[in-house]
């Protein structure tokens, strides 16, 4: 168990969005359950004032899993002095096996807030409330990972325990680590690099084909999709290392730091908002042909496409470029 | 230019001058909000300065320090062991060192005395400020100290350290070994402890095991180790003054909900109003988002500046004395500011958070009020 | 042209208090005249009202609006008319901010601001540029003879200066209908005719306009076009032409 400052922010955060969830899939609940368009009664009215409070709700937690996201990274990477043969906050979070499933969950909360509030954005469009079960079923999945993700990160720190000297015993002795780069760090840099290259220039070509032609929205978003996995790993097996200028550090979370001018936030950020806003363009596809949405839906997925195409273009530029003046050769 | 930001700026501008119509409202809450950032942001940036400056202190800790344990106490080291362990490969120097604590009755403190025969001749002694200045001390004055056999130890003082913002030196007393054997009755051949330099610090570990396995009564304490310990000490106690805070922060969101459900009948008619001239509930939602933000980071700024000035020019006087600890004539020094993006987003996290929270619902119903519900009046 | 359709509103339903504001209304209102609702406080004018401006929406019924260019997006196909009964608040609200002008009994001006911002109020959702909205607010004040409260405060006005400001502020999103609730009862019998005069003029500018009033010098004004009649929330007297 740790205590600090920045581990009880971290808590605190996890129990305000797992309450607000809940409270939101509750509401959630029942108004899949008595949702009536075509009435006037109060009831019906009443919901259709709750559906503002859980947009509310819902962009408040995107802030906060976003947010939390690098306080938590930060945290595990100022705790890493406690731990021996941690380096930084990739060997804190190995401490125990919840930390990873913590930070995982946290991404996919991020991305999930994002669908659901780019869902909202369209129903809120439409004059007949089109997406509305979508919408309210959708966030029924969210919430239970919501909710899994704070039980995870409570039991996170709580078995977490410091390498200290404590009084009884004579000394811990360290085990320098063999080094806590998992299977990621493994993948063979070549291999990869053609897949990085391969997913993006599918994604470019089909999201330029979409965005001029209005055909191939499908592909373009499973593409985009793929590429926001094959990007997140391609970082941890090679692009960091190009920026460490070490063929070993496969830490992703380095990247952040001021010795590397802060890059991470710039990469993590059009990377985000790349594949949000890329899977976004698919989650819309089936509700394009919707009357109320038909005018809608595709200037707003034109809108995503764009987005979602300068964020990869920029994670793309910023790699090669670093690839191409690192001082660091690969393969 | 675009509309939504149009509506954006349309909005704030109206949020502006509804916050300064209500001063008395939103003075209180923002006082109130600028105190609990104010106690946080101290906390944790007078919690991060000692870590730093422990951390800065430790750097020039040897890698190992060997102490002996009797019957699980410490105990006094033979200086014979020295040889033995700088026989072990890796090991670059051995030195036996001499240190205690002396209690001043005059002043009814504990100083810290340390040997070492390069920076005091004998009958010289080096002293911290602190001593200094409580015992009104100056270079060329005598510090008269009693020895165990109650004779007198006349030191002549060499030189003060310099008051500078390090913790351990203000207590501190440098004198010659031959005189801090006589002060403390030492005897002779024995050390208080080893310090233990290494080549290389992947070997500390390996070394530390040499060392047991060669004296079974021996406890390596490892630099790490300190640094970790230390760590985790201050870490400990900043959490737990954050849990004791706790309450306070509790109330302050408790205070939050009750000034943002408790509309006035005013403000309850102005939302009524714009709801019936044509403003969407998204519109007002979209005010007290506004509202939120102004108020939040007017408390969250002001609080974080105005802890920075407590924390790194004034001492944190607040802490000090629960933070510190461990000696009466502690300086009144002065802490290097450090200020980094971790503890900004955590006392982030600590206050606005929870204050968005609390007011979603609130903000919420306030929106929802009925557009007719101003004809109806 | 607006159209209802057996209106209903009823509040608390289901509950023991329950009560119907408005019991199966049909009428329909012509464009370009003054149209007057008379009857008792409580015989359901102004929930009839919030029904027709978009504020409320009925617990059963239709309402259809017809040439109401705000409303276009969300007409259904094959309909000349647009039905707003099922239309979300925020469509709703659309609808309402670019067609409707609203005048209070209470006037319902903000204290504390001054009233060029109080008129200009109603632009600040829209996402209009705020110069121009500014300009039309000056104009409106111009036009009713109050440029020269525009920095005042409005708790600082009397009560036929609140008048003006208010249906200043009606008109900034230049509304095709005007909907006023008890205008005059606030007003003595010289505002009140003055008021019936700034009507006249707005029906001069082609507007549509509906007032609620139990006041004569409303209701026997020789401009108004239609008179209907209203009581415990049925139509009594659907109304003579004039």
């Amino acid at each position: 168990m740790i205590l600090n400052p920045a581990t009880l922010a971290l808590q605190i955060t996890a129990l305000l969005v797992a309450a607000m969830g809940m409270y939101a899939g509750y509401y959630g609940i029942r108004i899949l359950a008595k949702w009536d368009l075509g009435s006037g009664s109060e009831e019906q009215l009443e919901l259709e004032r709750r559906t503002y409070l859980i947009s509310t709700i819902m962009s408040c937690i995107l802030v906060f899993e976003l947010m939390s996201l690098f306080l938590y990274v930060y945290t595990a990477d100022s705790l890493h002095t406690l731990f021996t043969g941690a380096m930084c906050a990739a060997g804190t979070l190995a401490v125990n096996s919840f930390g990873y499933p913590v930070l995982i969950l946290k991404v996919v909360n991020f991305v999930l807030a994002g669908v659901w509030l780019i869902v909202n954005l369209t129903d809120n469009r439409g004059y007949d409330y089109p997406l509305i079960r979508i919408k309210y079923e959708l966030l029924n999945l969210v919430v239970p990972l919501l909710v899994l993700e704070s039980c995870l990160l409570f039991a996170y720190f709580a078995g977490v325990k410091p390498d200290i000297i404590t009084s009884c015993c004579g000394s811990l002795f360290s085990n320098e680590s063999k080094g806590l780069s998992g299977d990621l760090a493994a993948l063979p840099p070549v291999t990869m690099m053609a897949l990085f290259f391969g997913s993006m220039a599918a994604t470019l070509i089909s999201g330029l084909r979409f965005y001029l032609k209005r055909s191939g929205g499908y592909l373009f978003s499973l593409a985009a999709t793929a590429t926001f996995a094959v990007s997140l790993a391609s970082l941890i097996s090679f692009i960091c290392l190009y920026f460490y200028e070490l063929p070993t550090h496969h830490c992703p979370f380095c990247l952040l730091q001021k010795e590397y001018h802060y890059i991470g936030y710039l990469l993590y950020a059009s990377l985000f908002s790349g594949g949000v806003s890329g899977i976004g363009v698919g989650v819309l596809m089936p509700f394009r042909k919707v009357t109320s949405l038909a005018a809608i839906i595709p200037l707003l997925q034109r809108r995503l496409t764009l987005i979602s195409l300068i964020c990869n273009l920029l994670f793309t530029l910023i790699t090669v470029w670093k690839m191409y003046f690192s001082a660091l050769k690969l393969g | 230019m675009n509309r939504s930001l149009e509506r954006h700026l349309n909005i704030l501008d109206f949020t502006l001058s509804s916050l300064s119509r209500r001063k008395g409202k939103n003075l209180s809450l923002l006082a109130i909000y600028l105190l609990v950032v104010f106690i946080l942001a101290s906390l944790v940036f007078f919690v991060t300065a000692l870590k730093r400056e422990a951390g800065m202190i430790l750097q020039d800790a040897p890698d190992i320090v060997v102490q002996r344990l009797v019957a699980g106490r410490q105990d006094l080291v033979p200086a014979t062991s020295v040889a033995e362990i700088a026989a072990i490969r890796g090991v670059t120097a051995v030195r036996s060192r001499l240190w205690g604590y002396y209690y001043d009755g005059l002043i009814g403190a504990n100083y810290t005395v340390m040997a070492d025969d390069a920076t005091a001749a004998v009958g010289q002694a080096v002293i911290g400020a602190g001593i200094s200045k409580a015992r009104n001390l100056a270079v060329g004055d005598l510090l008269p100290l009693i020895t165990y056999q109650k004779n007198p130890l006349m030191l002549e003082i060499k030189s003060v350290l310099p008051a500078g913002a390090d913790l351990m030196a203000a207590d501190l007393i440098v004198i010659a070994p031959d005189d801090f054997r006589a002060l403390f009755n030492f005897p002779v051949n024995m050390a208080t402890d080893l310090a233990i330099s290494v080549r290389n610090p992947k070997e500390i570990g390996t070394i530390a095991a040499k060392i047991v396995e060669l004296f079974p009564e021996a406890r390596p304490v490892l630099k790490s180790e300190i640094q970790r310990t230390y760590q985790s000490l201050f870490d400990w106690r900043g959490g737990m003054t954050v849990v004791i805070l706790a309450s306070a922060m509790l109330s302050f969101i408790i205070f939050a909900w009750d000034k943002a459900t408790g509309l006035s009948a005013e403000e309850r008619r102005e939302i009524g109003i714009l709801k019936s001239i044509g403003w969407e509930t998204g519109d007002v939602l979209l005010l007290k988002f506004w509202e939120g933000i102004v108020i939040s980071l007017t408390a969250f700024l002001m609080g974080v500046v105005l802890a920075y000035g407590h924390v790194f020019f004034l001492s944190a006087p607040i802490f000090a004395q629960a933070l510190k600890g461990w000696s009466v004539i502690y300086p009144r020094f002065q802490l290097i500011p450090v200020v980094d993006a971790l503890q900004l987003s955590v006392l982030f996290f600590l206050t606005v958070v929870p204050y968005t929270t609390a007011t979603v619902i609130p903000c919420w119903r306030a929106a929802t009020t009925d557009p007719d519900a101003a004809m109806r009046s | 042209m607006i159209e209802l359709v057996s209106i209903t509103k009823s509040f608390n339903s289901g509950k023991p208090n329950q009560f119907t504001a408005v019991d199966n209304v049909s009428l329909n209102i012509d464009p370009h005249q003054i149209t007057i609702l008379k009857g008792p406080s409580g015989s359901g004018k102004t929930s009839l009202m919030t029904m027709i401006g978009c504020m409320a929406r009925p617990t059963s019924g239709r309402i259809f609006l017809q040439g109401v260019a705000a409303a276009l997006p969300y007409q259904q196909s094959g309909s000349e008319a647009i039905e707003i009964t099922s239309l979300p608040e925020r469509f709703l609200n659309e609808i309402r901010r670019a067609t409707f002008g609203f005048i209070f009994q209470q006037f319902n001006l903000i204290k504390g601001i001054s009233v060029l911002e109080n008129v200009m109020l109603p632009a600040y959702p829209t996402g209009e540029r705020r110069a121009d909205f500014r300009t039309r607010a000056e104009e409106l004040l111009e036009l009713f003879n109050i440029s020269r409260h525009a920095a005042k405060r409005v708790d600082d006005l009397s009560g036929g200066e609140l008048q003006r400001v208010a249906i200043a502020r009606a008109l900034i999103n230049n509304p095709s209908i005007i909907i006023a609730d008890e205008p005059t009862a606030h007003l003595d019998s010289k505002l009140s005719h003055e008021f019936m005069e700034n009507v006249a003029r707005l029906k001069g500018e082609g507007r549509t306009i509906l007032i609620a009033s139990h006041d004569p010098i409303v209701y026997d004004a020789p401009l108004i076009d239609r008179l209907v009649e209203m009581r415990d929330g049925a139509i009594v007297d659907s109304g003579r032409k004039r």
